[in-house]
């Protein structure tokens, strides 16, 4: 899936994944699509409840070995 | 302002012994309302973290001032950002160390009674998740029922004893926990048993435990009953005559679900059996040592949870359902959630696969569903 910034989120634990998110999320323009890898499993639960509670979207989460990959779309 | 850790051992202390306190938990909703840390004199707030990125300031109004905050989170990382979020305001607040995975696995030894000769009997009791494992004492040697996969907490505990442990027991192959037996029966050199029943898939060696049979540990015994419907090998266990441990078949406000191995129609005839039969012919002075308890109610004032089978003949609603049907339709239909990864839960028990401790860790997340009420 493509995406319009790709954030590197991999071997930080919570809350950073969020909050570095949310940091690059605050450059972007609605409609733009970030793409988030992350390591810590807590990340699914918590962007995906994130991602609802700020009006973004979350288009898809997938597994790659130890990697969640995440793409928000910004509301 | 500086802020404090609090341990699982002291938040499981304040809960037993009552006194308040007020959780801000910072888990995103979902997961507040699946599993919190509970107890009869807490209040809850629950603001996910990252709604208090831009300032806690909404928060401040709505802790109270007269009792010790706690702010909790998954893993503890976002409770301490928030707790310095708060002490930047001059709000004196403890982050709970470890978060809930340390208090998932917290186990607060609570002795329930002595044996005979000197003997003593202890309850461990994982406060967070619900499961209650024993350890018996007599003469120098232990007899483990149970075990929780924080396994060096037996171990510990039996050598601060000076005790050897000889045997460890499953009450049946649990779905909800990782069983910690096999592990200690094979740092010590104990014999460890389990129902065959609810072993042909298992892929280690065990020793099968059938009804009937009994095991000597120092002046005391422990003799096995079988009594299926949990699953079908479930089997209790009378110690020196006082203590019946009914694994998942009786609790004290609930009984056991017949459902987790998928046989729940299969399995209810058995259940009732077990309750209304085998169980009717014990002595009610029977002190109730169950594997698991639901909601904080079933403690007792000193942390334990025990009750006599006589009381529970008259108090626990799942006992005292005449007929057949109904008690049929309540435990196979409107079943509660099945607990979190219960397959793997139970694969692991067998043998047949074996997760690394942060995934055996994970799976175990969250509440014991284990009873119907």
């Amino acid at each position: 899936m493509n995406a319009d910034k790709v954030l590197d989120a991999k071997g930080l634990a919570c809350p950073m994944p969020i909050v570095k998110t949310r940091k690059e999320m605050k450059d972007m323009d609605s409609g733009q699509v970030l793409e988030i890898q992350a390591t810590d499993k807590g990340a699914s639960a918590d962007l995906t409840a994130w991602a609802k509670s700020g009006g973004h979207e979350l288009l898809e989460e997938q597994v790659d070995g130890d990697v969640l990959k995440f793409w928000i779309k910004k509301g | 302002m500086s802020v404090k850790a609090m341990t699982a051992a002291q938040v499981a202390r304040k809960v037993i012994d009552n006194e308040p306190l007020f959780i801000l938990d910072v888990r995103n909703g979902d997961a507040f309302a699946d599993w919190k840390i509970e107890g009869g004199n807490i209040q809850y707030l629950n603001i996910p973290y990252f709604d208090l990125l831009d300032g806690v300031e909404e928060v401040i109004d709505q802790l109270p001032k007269d009792r010790d905050i706690l702010v909790v989170c998954a893993k503890e990382g976002s409770s301490i950002m928030v707790a310095d979020m708060l002490a930047d305001e001059g709000v004196e607040t403890a982050y709970l160390s470890g978060g809930m995975k340390a208090w998932s696995e917290h186990l607060e030894p609570v002795k329930v009674g002595d044996l005979k000769d000197g003997g003593e009997l202890y309850q461990f009791v994982r406060i967070g998740k619900g499961c209650l494992s024993y350890m018996a004492i007599s003469g120098g040697e232990a007899a483990v029922i149970d075990a929780t996969r924080m396994t060096d907490v037996f171990l510990n505990f039996a050598q601060e004893k000076g005790a050897a442990i000889k045997h460890v027991f499953d009450s049946h192959l649990h779905a909800d926990h990782i069983s910690g037996g096999r592990q200690i029966a094979q740092a010590t050199g104990a014999t460890y048993y389990l129902p065959p029943a609810d072993a042909e898939e298992v892929v280690f060696d065990y020793t099968p435990l059938e009804g009937g049979f009994d095991a000597a540990f120092g002046n005391s015994k422990v003799e096995a009953l079988y009594s299926p419907g949990h699953t079908i090998g479930s089997t209790s266990f009378i110690v020196d005559d006082q203590y019946l441990m009914t694994g998942d078949i009786l609790f004290i406000d609930s009984i056991g679900r017949p459902d987790l191995a998928g046989l729940a129609e299969d399995w209810v005839g058995d259940l009732r059996e077990s309750l209304y039969s085998r169980y009717q012919a014990l002595a009610n002075e029977l002190v109730v040592l169950p594997a698991h308890f639901m909601i904080m109610d079933e403690l007792n004032e000193d942390g334990s949870v025990a009750k006599k089978l006589g009381d529970l003949f008259k108090e626990n609603h799942g006992l005292n359902i005449e007929d057949e049907q109904e008690f049929r339709d309540m435990v196979t239909k409107n079943l509660p959630p099945q607990p979190n990864a219960y397959q793997d839960i139970r694969k692991t028990n067998m043998g047949k696969i074996t997760p690394e401790d942060e995934m055996q860790r994970e799976m175990e997340i969250g509440p014991n569903r284990c009873a119907v009420r």
